[in-house]
């Protein structure tokens, strides 16, 4: 049975302009140990929907329907203090911005201990003990030192190797990981990179990242659902879809990024360019929600969405044109 | 052979920082500390590095935006760093800047007509009122934005439409450089490419040259046709688009290109993982500016600091080792 079950999401915004469908029906799953990556541009829903599955929402003007199976439970059916103790315990997450997601009055130590104490029920000195283990767990040094620091004492790469300790300290069952790395420079990446792979390796951690980086995505993902204007519009493993995208959206966006190394193999061209832009979500979207911008799109397209069907092994994709073939990379 | 159009010199900016109680201690931060290119007409120069490698100050400081420490900007024969700012204004328009931000760098309260009739008016270009008119529809066109949204304000526009508006704004005044300050950055992907395209048609349609600051590799690759590399204030490698991306020869340009996540799933890689932060640039270390994370350094590197040599094709790196062993 997969450890996370999400069926049909939908988190609404009421705007003063008319309701924003910010997630409009998604269903996905995650196995234990898995690493799924959310993909897409800004506005795609795809950091509403982490946010969704911690329910984090402010609810008015959010709200959230559907059903989010965690471990056979339904995380919307739970009450606020049951959700608390799931938040941060078996369901984990990562943001962006460390310098902003760590209390800067808070000592690096203290933060990690407080999970550890409310969820855990570590007395201090265990807590503090298990802190240090955490923080050369993530690899930073002289951790007995560090503890006692403040975030504004650490780099960036040092605050987001705190984040991951502070997310893993309680050995959740998932992580959300809300791109982890792209506020950080590559070579310091290229370090946060390699410790989650290490970590997921050690821990165990079934993993939900969200990025809009395809690089990333190839480095660490095992499968890659790709989203569009609040909607799912297709779902593979990393190879497959890298290797024969099928929605024309994910072709689009594949051929929009330069490959390093393109120059020397000569296959630098024309960088695919997606026409037009994402349309508003507070208006309701009749038919295919990327037909507005599909050079393939036709009247088909225009009235009736098309729901999500198998395209190959374990490969899904939202397209009416998508299984002739008729959609050329 | 023509001059260069812009031509740097021993660039140097020091900021001041004052500490103590009535701040009397000065401290400075070496953001760039002896920069020297060249960019010649219709070509793209970008410059690469991580943050506070001293880029976009180099950026700024070519425009004047602030006054240099100590070096040279000269723009077409001429030196622009300590002109009077009579001379300076003229030479103000044939340099322009496009700014990463679109939300933060277009003025809110203007419409678009205004936003770029204000460098036309400013420098005199337009002999008219028709001709102004003219000039600012043809830059709508230019940029492939429709004439309607002149009347419009910046919020009524996407980020990639911002973007736009703010390269047809640099347009404006007929440059010969745009300096691009990380201005595809904050762009989502699909959008990002459209504004690289433009760029690229642009610089093909006006022979603009372009100083394209950037921290993005793939996108520098695919448009440049030299590249700089900074860490903590200094170029450490500058070579043509081939030999930098082929053979790298300084192990932070190494480093830099190893650690980009490649989107191809499966791809072997071996990325050369540096260790630690960038020191600080108030106490950067002696020696070789990255001795204290190369992967290769031995006892010269902590004493001695490397100049930036030769090594043909046009190709100047500054590291001690003539090759770089394998990893």
């Amino acid at each position: 049975m997969a450890l996370l079950e999400v069926e049909n999401l939908q988190t609404h915004f009421r705007t003063p302009s008319g309701i924003n469908r910010a997630v409009d029906g998604v269903s996905f799953h995650v196995n234990e140990g898995e690493t799924l990556a959310i993909v897409g541009e800004s506005g795609c829903g795809k950091s509403v929907t982490s946010m969704s599955l911690m329910r984090l929402v402010p609810e008015p003007p959010g709200k959230i329907a559907g059903a989010i199976r965690f471990a056979g439970r339904d995380l919307l059916q739970l009450s606020d203090r049951e959700m608390r103790a799931i938040r941060g315990n078996e369901i984990s997450m990562i943001f962006q911005e460390p310098m902003t997601s760590l209390n800067p009055v808070l000592t690096v130590g203290r933060q990690i201990r407080e999970t550890l104490m409310i969820h855990q029920g570590l007395d201090k000195q265990a807590a503090e003990a298990h802190a240090i283990e955490m923080l050369t767990l993530v690899g930073i040094p002289e951790p007995k030192r560090r503890v006692r620091e403040y975030p504004h004492q650490l780099s960036g790469g040092m605050r987001q190797r705190v984040m991951i300790a502070v997310a893993l300290a309680c050995n959740p069952k998932l992580l959300i990981a809300d791109e982890p790395t792209t506020a950080l420079d590559v070579t310091i990446q290229a370090q946060i990179l390699k410790l989650m792979l290490g970590l997921k390796r050690r821990v165990g951690a079934a993993i939900i990242l969200i990025t809009h980086d395809l690089g990333v995505v190839a480095e660490i993902a095992e499968r890659v659902m790709v989203m569009y204007a609040g909607r799912k519009v297709e779902e593979a493993p990393v190879a497959e879809l890298f290797r024969s995208p099928r929605h024309p959206y994910t072709q689009g966006l594949l051929g929009a990024v330069p490959k390093l190394g393109s120059s020397l193999a000569g296959t630098a061209t024309r960088l695919a360019e997606i026409p037009g832009q994402v349309p508003d979500l507070r208006k309701p979207i009749i038919g295919c929600v990327f037909a507005g911008r599909c050079a393939l799109a036709t009247d088909l397209c225009r009235q009736y969405a098309p729901g999500l069907e198998e395209k190959g092994p374990r490969h899904i994709a939202a397209c009416h044109y998508a299984a002739k073939g008729a959609v050329a990379a | 052979m023509s001059p260069p159009l812009l031509q740097v010199n021993d660039l140097k900016k020091h900021f001041p920082i004052n500490k103590g109680l009535f701040g009397q201690q000065t401290e400075w931060v070496y953001a760039v500390d002896g920069v020297s290119f060249e960019i010649a007409r219709g070509e793209t120069l970008s410059l690469v590095g991580e943050s506070g490698c001293g880029k976009s100050t180099v950026g700024r400081a070519i425009l004047r935006l602030f006054e240099i420490t100590a070096g040279q900007v000269i723009l077409d024969g001429q030196r622009i760093d300590d002109a009077h700012p009579s001379t300076m204004r003229q030479m103000r328009r044939r340099m322009q800047v496009v700014f990463q931000d679109p939300f933060s760098s277009l003025n809110p309260r203007m419409r678009v007509r205004d936003i770029l009739a204000e460098p036309i008016r400013n420098f005199g270009l337009a002999k008219s009122a028709e001709d102004l008119e003219v000039r600012v529809t043809t830059l709508m066109d230019t940029v492939r934005l429709p004439r309607e949204a002149l009347n419009r304000r910046p919020h009524e526009f996407s980020g990639g439409q911002r973007q736009r508006i703010g390269i047809a704004r640099a347009l404006a005044a007929e440059p010969e450089l745009i300096v691009c300050d990380e201005a595809v950055s904050a762009l989502d992907v699909s959008v990002k490419a459209q504004i690289v395209n433009l760029l690229q048609d642009l610089q093909q349609k006006f022979g603009l040259a372009l100083l394209f600051i950037s921290h993005d590799l793939a996108i520098v690759e695919h448009m440049t046709h030299r590249v700089a590399v900074m860490y903590l204030g200094k170029i450490v490698e500058v070579a043509p688009r081939r030999e930098i991306f082929a053979a790298p020869r300084h192990p932070y340009t190494k480093a830099l290109l190893s650690a980009v996540p490649l989107p191809e799933p499966g791809a072997q890689r071996n990325p050369i993982i540096l260790g630690g932060d960038v020191p600080s640039p108030i106490h950067p270390p002696n020696g070789c500016r990255f001795h204290t994370r190369c992967p290769f350094v031995f006892d010269r590197c902590r004493i001695d600091e490397p100049e930036l040599r030769s090594t043909g094709n046009g190709q100047w790196v500054a590291c001690h080792l003539e090759t770089l062993p394998q990893v």
